[in-house]
């Protein structure tokens, strides 16, 4: 995903490179207006009480959307070089590591509880 | 962002896109990262390093969630308020959301109008910002206080299910408030220093003998939208899930 991300992030800076030397104030709002939809969208998923697999892969989707949105314009890494935004990125999907032991870990308390001191 | 600095005479290479960039910007004399402010750099690796400490703790409430033998207290139920006799799921946590992401708003603005050296708009939008901030932990007080003397939530226990939903809770909302709490502080310090006009005469700060730039600014800036990011995931593992 940070791969596609940092691909995703090549490509916009390409477009925006243009108006390198005064980023217009408008490319801000439009983001801030973006930011503030998908917060909607993504509370309307708790008020419309989506659940299970629907649930969770549109938390997941509209929250990836507002980091990348975040990431790419508010703190401006569309506009460095890519050796900067390789340095920043890659490192925390080191992460996933940790996800998938957490996953397993848990999984096994969870059936050990239930053998031990399950009803 | 070009405008603000070439701090040594090196002359830059024109930035190509993908690997090539990398491999070159890495390989070459003097500075990896071209163009970019060091305390830019610095301010980047603290934030990576927080990232970790973050990503510690939500994935640690995963794991403790798995392993939860009791129901998981429902958070759109717990975080409900009663508004004109209707009872709204998560309201105050959706409005200290915008309100973030407002913040966030302003702040980008700020550090925009710093580079174009509009000193007066620059401040109004950083105070702006600590204001918006400082209301976001103004109603995470109440939101703490609320759950602790009406619903006598505790780190080791509460009356809605898994235990281990009053430590998880307290441990990141907590943490994550204290970031707000020093951004905004963090935040007034610096619109001070653009009010008085330190960074456009490069006059040091009292920390330290260097001398800043309105590349200051857009360390702040990074700061707080770090801590507004940081939100984002909260906001979907923790409250929606």
């Amino acid at each position: 995903m940070g791969v596609h991300l940092c691909i995703f992030l090549s490509l916009v800076r390409e477009i925006i490179l243009e108006h390198e030397n005064q980023h217009p104030i408008g490319i801000y709002l439009k983001i801030w207006a973006l930011l503030f939809i998908l917060s909607a969208l993504s509370y309307s998923v708790d008020y419309f009480h989506f659940q299970g697999y629907l649930r969770w892969s549109l938390i997941i989707i509209f929250m990836m959307l507002k980091a990348g949105l975040i990431i790419a314009f508010f703190m401006h890494m569309v506009w460095e070089r890519v050796a900067f935004i390789y340095a920043i990125l890659i490192p925390p999907l080191l992460l996933l590591t940790l996800v998938g032991i957490g996953v397993l870990e848990g999984g096994y308390t969870f059936l050990t509880r239930n053998i031990f001191f399950g009803n | 962002m070009s405008e603000t600095h070439s701090i040594n005479s090196e002359v830059i290479p024109p930035p190509y896109t993908g690997p090539e960039a990398f491999v070159s910007d890495w390989s070459s004399d003097q500075t990896a990262f071209k163009n970019v402010a060091w305390g830019k750099v610095m301010m980047w690796i603290f934030l990576v390093s927080d990232t970790f400490i973050f990503s510690a703790f939500l994935i640690s409430y995963m794991t403790v969630r798995i392993s939860a033998v009791e129901p998981w207290p429902n958070p759109s139920e717990v975080f409900a308020l009663t508004v004109f006799g209707e009872k709204i799921p998560l309201i105050l946590i959706a409005i200290m959301t915008f309100i973030l992401i407002s913040s966030s708003g302003t702040m980008a603005m700020a550090v925009n109008f710093g580079y174009r050296k509009n000193r007066k708009v620059t401040f109004i939008l950083l105070m702006l910002t600590a204001i918006l901030g400082a209301s976001f932990v103004g109603m995470q007080a109440f939101e703490w206080s609320k759950l602790i003397l009406e619903e006598g939530v505790r780190p080791w226990t509460n009356p809605m299910g898994a235990h281990q939903f009053g430590s998880v809770f307290f441990m990141i909302t907590g943490f994550h408030g204290t970031h707000v709490t020093i951004g905004v502080i963090f935040l007034l310090i610096v619109a001070a220093k653009v009010y008085r006009g330190d960074l456009e005469h490069a006059r040091p700060g009292f920390f330290t003998g260097r001398k800043g730039g309105y590349e200051v600014v857009e360390i702040m800036g990074l700061y707080w939208h770090f801590v507004d990011l940081v939100w984002v995931f909260i906001f979907a593992f923790f409250y929606l899930w």
